[in-house]
């Protein structure tokens, strides 16, 4: 699931690309009162905010930062965009955010800003480690480990078996696998998908192979059970 | 594309990898390598690597001839021979123009086009080579090599060298993720046989060139030579690739049928197309002077364009199924050796099926045989250059230079006096 991030009041070219380099999803909000943002917030809330003071009032701004932390969903991160003459402004004001940039915004710096800070409030951590039986995939550093060995996996093995992993208990079909791991312009077919199947059930070793299982005339799912 | 980076750095980060093999193909078939180590990958696989093309066989042009390698991060592997915390990785390349278009002279994005043009017509190609090949223990003298297993000459080596180095080559190529069906000893004293679980065509392609590196660099190990020369001992039977082949549509198999042996009226112009255009692509599948020398009546390799059930010579082949595994009906194309360029030989036994479904070729009858196969390099050359086929197989550029390759080889090997000579004239003449 992506991060649904809070931006007030709209994205403009830098910091869009910045949003699409960080993989978060942007909710637009064109106002600074509390009520117009609620209105536009999804069931699970935000996952952060990213406020250009440079396009609103600056006090407008700040206060908005204020009611985001006191509310009782409070908002974190929040990352202000500022000029660099507002930087003496920000004294007294650190409790208000979480970080910032100063205008004109850097994309990839604005990126790696919310990256770190998403990463610290933890809306990544929880799923950066994916573990069944013997297997652990960290999604962090692509490194999967079976009975604590190391697996030597292709990208593609990888891709599949996070896939899957990240998926338990759901039935894909091959050419869903196909479209989904290798995308459309694959020139390989669906039986690609069953020779990777094999050669990730020959890695996983007999006592795991069981974690990839065979839906008969349907496809594959991942998961612990045993029964077929 | 930015998460296989990120994995490529990743892994060689956590996995300890000193050095990363940026692996490509010449026009023949060669395996070339460049070194980078992990502070100049993220370089190599943000902007590839430029070389001077002119170097390369077969990447030599008139003009400009600087071209880039382009690593294809989807076949990024650790080589398991490697000890851990001096890791190496390899990852195949695309050879790419500066401007960064295809680069005519690239075998792996020839056999990706005709792939691309054949998975635009809903077929996806997937082939299943059986490779064989010697291990010698000597092949510096001038008497020839000596066979491994051949144990009069040499007592030094254990009788088994052989089958104990190609249980290690399996175990490794199964650990890279290659899948091995089978392997046996073959016929000829030495000689062994490898057979790949199918995959498409590309994967294969580079499958075959990390088995081929893998079987010697484990040999060179043991202090031997393993060998993919097609014909290295006169009177013994010489190495082919028997290549299995089967298209499928989606989740079909597109070669079952109800016609003779259970195969489709599609497999049937597939073998039609294989036998009537196999003399102009033997020059490819059949590349070398030697390869001509295992072509030859007698050993169970093939001399005419026929089809069969069970005549072990034929050209085309079509494998018993066992019951109740009709997915796994196939054809086996038998001329093609291990030495060919599997790049281009899977393109154009491809191009050659897929022009019998297209032109919807006739099946010739069983054991019949519709023409006979070239009999030397210069036959074979001269049916390639008339060859439209191939022409739109594979590029007039890459045609060009083959033939003229070819033809320099066939020139120099014409010119030279064999031990055959001295042994029959000398004394008569």
């Amino acid at each position: 699931m992506k991060d649904v991030l809070l931006i007030v009041p709209a994205l403009d070219g830098p910091s869009r690309k910045a949003i699409e380099l960080a993989g978060v999803t942007p909710t637009e909000v064109g106002s600074t009162k509390l009520n117009d943002i609620a209105r536009c917030e999804p069931e699970t809330g935000f996952d952060g905010a990213i406020v250009d003071a440079t396009a609103v009032n600056f006090t407008d701004a700040m206060n908005l930062c204020r009611q985001l932390r006191q509310r009782e969903r409070a908002i974190s991160p929040i990352i202000l965009i500022l000029d660099r003459y507002q930087l003496d402004e920000l004294t007294f004001r650190e409790d208000l955010f979480d970080d910032f940039v100063v205008a004109p915004v850097d994309a990839s710096e604005l990126a790696a800003r919310l990256h770190h800070r998403l990463r610290r409030a933890g809306h990544e951590g929880s799923t950066s480690l994916v573990e069944e039986g013997g297997l652990v995939l960290n999604l962090e550093t692509y490194q999967a480990t079976i009975d604590g060995r190391a697996m030597d996996l292709t990208y593609m093995e990888y891709e599949l078996l996070r896939f899957l992993a990240t998926n338990p208990q759901r039935v894909f079909t091959r050419e869903t696998l196909l479209n989904r791991v290798w995308g459309y312009e694959y020139y390989g077919g669906a039986r690609t998908v069953d020779v990777h199947i094999r050669r990730l059930r020959a890695k996983l070793g007999e006592e795991n192979a069981h974690l990839i299982q065979t839906v008969r005339s349907v496809g594959y799912k991942f998961g612990g059970d045993r029964e077929f | 594309m930015q998460n296989q980076v990120q994995y490529v750095l990743r892994t060689v980060e956590e996995r300890g990898v000193r050095f990363v093999q940026l692996w490509f193909t010449d026009v023949l078939g060669r395996h070339k390598a460049f070194h980078v180590t992990p502070a100049e990958l993220e370089d190599a696989l943000d902007d590839g690597m430029t070389f001077d093309g002119s170097a390369i066989d077969g990447f030599s042009r008139t003009r400009e001839s600087d071209v880039l390698a382009r690593p294809d991060l989807t076949t990024f592997q650790l080589l398991p021979w490697h000890a851990a915390g001096e890791g190496v990785a390899r990852v195949f390349c695309d050879i790419v123009n500066t401007d960064g278009s295809v680069f005519e002279g690239c075998p792996r994005q020839q056999l990706r086009r005709v792939l691309s043009d054949a998975h635009g017509q809903g077929y996806t190609f997937y082939v299943a080579p059986e490779l064989e090949y010697f291990y010698f223990s000597e092949v510096g003298g001038t008497s020839g090599p000596i066979p491994v297993d051949n144990g009069s000459y040499f007592d030094l080596l254990p009788d088994n060298a052989g089958s104990v180095l190609r249980r290690h080559t399996v175990l490794t190529l199964e650990e890279m993720g290659i899948g091995v069906e089978h392997a046996q000893h073959e016929d000829a004293p030495g000689q062994y046989e490898i057979d790949l679980r199918y995959t498409d065509a590309l994967t294969m392609a580079d499958h075959v060139m990390t088995t081929r590196h893998v079987i010697k660099e484990l040999a060179r190990q043991s202090g031997l030579v393993a060998s993919f020369m097609p014909k290295p001992l006169s009177h013994e039977q010489g190495s082919g690739m028997h290549t299995h082949l089967s298209l499928w549509r989606g989740e079909e198999n597109a070669f079952i049928g109800d016609g003779p042996y259970g195969l489709s009226t599609l497999a049937q112009q597939f073998i039609a197309g294989l036998v009537r255009h196999a003399p102009e692509i033997t020059a490819v599948t059949n590349q070398w002077v030697n390869s001509y020398k295992r072509l030859v009546p007698g050993h169970e390799a093939p001399v005419n364009a026929a089809w069969s059930h069970h005549i072990p010579s034929s050209l085309v082949r079509v494998p018993t199924v066992k019951a109740g595994r009709m997915e796994s009906t196939r054809l086996e194309y038998r001329a093609p050796d291990p030495a060919a360029n599997p790049y281009l030989a899977f393109a154009v036994i491809l191009a050659a099926g897929l022009k019998g479904i297209e032109g919807g070729y006739e099946l010739p009858a069983e054991g019949e045989s519709v023409t006979s196969l070239p009999r030397s390099l210069a036959e074979a050359v001269d049916l390639m250059e008339q060859s439209d086929l191939l022409h739109q197989t594979l590029g007039d550029h890459l045609v060009e230079w083959f033939l003229r390759n070819k033809r320099e080889e066939w020139a120099s090997y014409r010119s030279e006096v064999t031990p055959f000579e001295w042994a029959r004239y000398l004394p008569l003449l």
